[in-house]
């Protein structure tokens, strides 16, 4: 099919390697290093799939942010959940969710000793579980960036269309930019410009950018998944740091729109309201999270239950949160590859597909 | 996961579900994040839902561009 082939082209490739390289020796000529995040998680393993990382000089690195929305969940949500299922709820979850360590066990673990945790697909099959089962509370896990809160937002509308009352969502839904604003902030992050999420843009929009790059001064593209799509980023961002420029570039302008998809944002506007969020390993950031709105707020799981989302305790020994500040690659762990592997993971960096430590260790990858 | 393979819109059961199909395998899609979308349209689809829809005059004057470079690239090398 034309719309991946084409994108996919090896002399394309080359061509833009080349202007990579070139971008790079004018840095290396000043002495500088410039450091690119990759804020997806679906860049880092495409990046990693692909070997672009492997293709670049060595005065552009790239850096894996906070972009995989399991990754960035804490443990006390997890916890939570757990509770939750302990209290006889049906959980239903995307899959990655499963085996994300909480304080002290997982849901694969609760599961295990019959604990009712449900695999979907589209957050759809939660009204279709919620109605097959009129006696029993069920709980969505409700996480994700802005890209996979609109999807899951549907559930509140369609489960008062379909009067279905047993069905309740545990929230922890990300807002990507305010994310990025931290990043910028933080003292010991060296970030340099952005690769900006393809699919969640396409939500919010390239306009939701403007702000970072104006701000900070900090060049921002917006690039699709495919390989040509990110060294086209690549190069963009290379550019615009040798001549010291500092702008806003949609890219995926085939699905980006300037000012992201309407339905979607009417959604959030009606259903959700912004509130901060905890994200693991990284902290408290303000107004990076969105709840349930006041009026609908009795499907929060959260409140059904009266179980709080906070106080949970990673494995102290685990970097992820360092990993997902892009701070350190993942073979700077001490437990990358020892204690901690995809069948075994200590953090959630290395459980999802889309974490940075399952990209390394599945592709390699380590400079 | 973002699936960044599009998919098309080969049926249109009701103004908020459709059906997609990629390279012979056909699946069902939630269009209410794409209301307007159209039979024949190519669709980002995530997590069961459109949330986008492809627009092929920018998709393929990007393509176009990647195809100059090729050439350029195949030129530099002979």
């Amino acid at each position: 099919m034309k719309y991946i082939d084409g994108f996919r082209e090896k002399d394309a490739a080359l061509w833009l390697n080349r202007q990579i390289a070139q971008a790079g020796d004018q840095l290396a000529a000043r002495g500088r290093t410039v450091h690119l995040m990759e804020v997806c998680g679906s860049h880092t393993m495409a990046v990693s799939r692909s070997g672009i990382r492997e293709t670049l000089p060595s005065s552009i690195r790239l850096l894996s942010g906070p972009g995989c929305p399991v990754c960035v969940t804490d443990a006390g949500y997890v916890d939570a959940a757990i509770r939750m299922a302990e209290q006889g709820a049906i959980i239903v979850t995307f899959g990655d969710m499963v085996r994300v360590p909480g304080s002290h066990q997982s849901l694969a673990d609760v599961r295990a000793q019959g604990g009712d945790v449900r695999i979907c697909y589209s957050p759809a099959d939660a009204l279709r579980v919620a109605a097959e089962n009129p006696g029993r509370e069920v709980v969505f896990l409700a996480i994700g960036f802005e890209t996979t809160a609109a999807p899951v937002t549907t559930l509140i509308p369609s489960a008062r269309q379909a009067d279905i009352r047993n069905l309740s969502l545990l929230t922890a839904f990300k807002r990507v930019p305010p994310a990025l604003e931290a990043l910028v902030a933080d003292e010991e992050v060296q970030v340099d410009g952005f690769i900006c999420p393809a699919h969640v843009s396409a939500i919010i929009g390239a306009e939701a950018y403007r702000p970072c790059v104006e701000g900070h001064h900090l060049p921002c593209t917006i690039c699709g998944f495919e390989p040509l799509d990110i060294l086209y980023g690549i190069v963009d961002l290379a550019e615009q740091l040798v001549s010291g420029r500092a702008e806003l570039v949609n890219q995926y302008s085939r699905v980006v729109r300037p000012g992201g998809n309407p339905a979607a944002l009417q959604l959030f506007e009606k259903y959700l309201t912004v509130c901060d969020a905890s994200w693991r390993g990284i902290g408290t950031i303000p107004d990076s999270g969105m709840a349930i709105r006041g009026e609908f707020v009795d499907m929060d799981a959260a409140r059904r239950f009266g179980v709080s989302t906070e106080g949970g305790r990673p494995d102290p020994g685990c970097r992820c949160g360092d990993v997902l500040k892009g701070k350190i690659i993942p073979p700077d762990c001490p437990h990358f590859g020892h204690a901690c592997t995809p069948p075994h993971p200590v953090g959630p960096c290395m459980v999802s597909s889309e974490g940075s430590c399952a990209a390394f260790y599945r592709y390699g990858g380590g400079r | 996961m973002c699936l960044a393979v599009p998919m098309i819109l080969v049926e249109k059961c009701s103004p908020a579900a459709g059906v997609v199909e990629m390279e012979g395998t056909r699946c069902g899609v939630d269009l209410s994040l794409t209301p307007d979308a159209t039979v024949g349209d190519y669709l980002v689809v995530h997590a069961g839902f459109a949330i986008e829809r492809l627009d092929r005059d920018e998709a393929d004057a990007r393509l176009q561009l990647f195809a100059d470079m090729a050439d350029l690239q195949r030129k530099a090398g002979q």
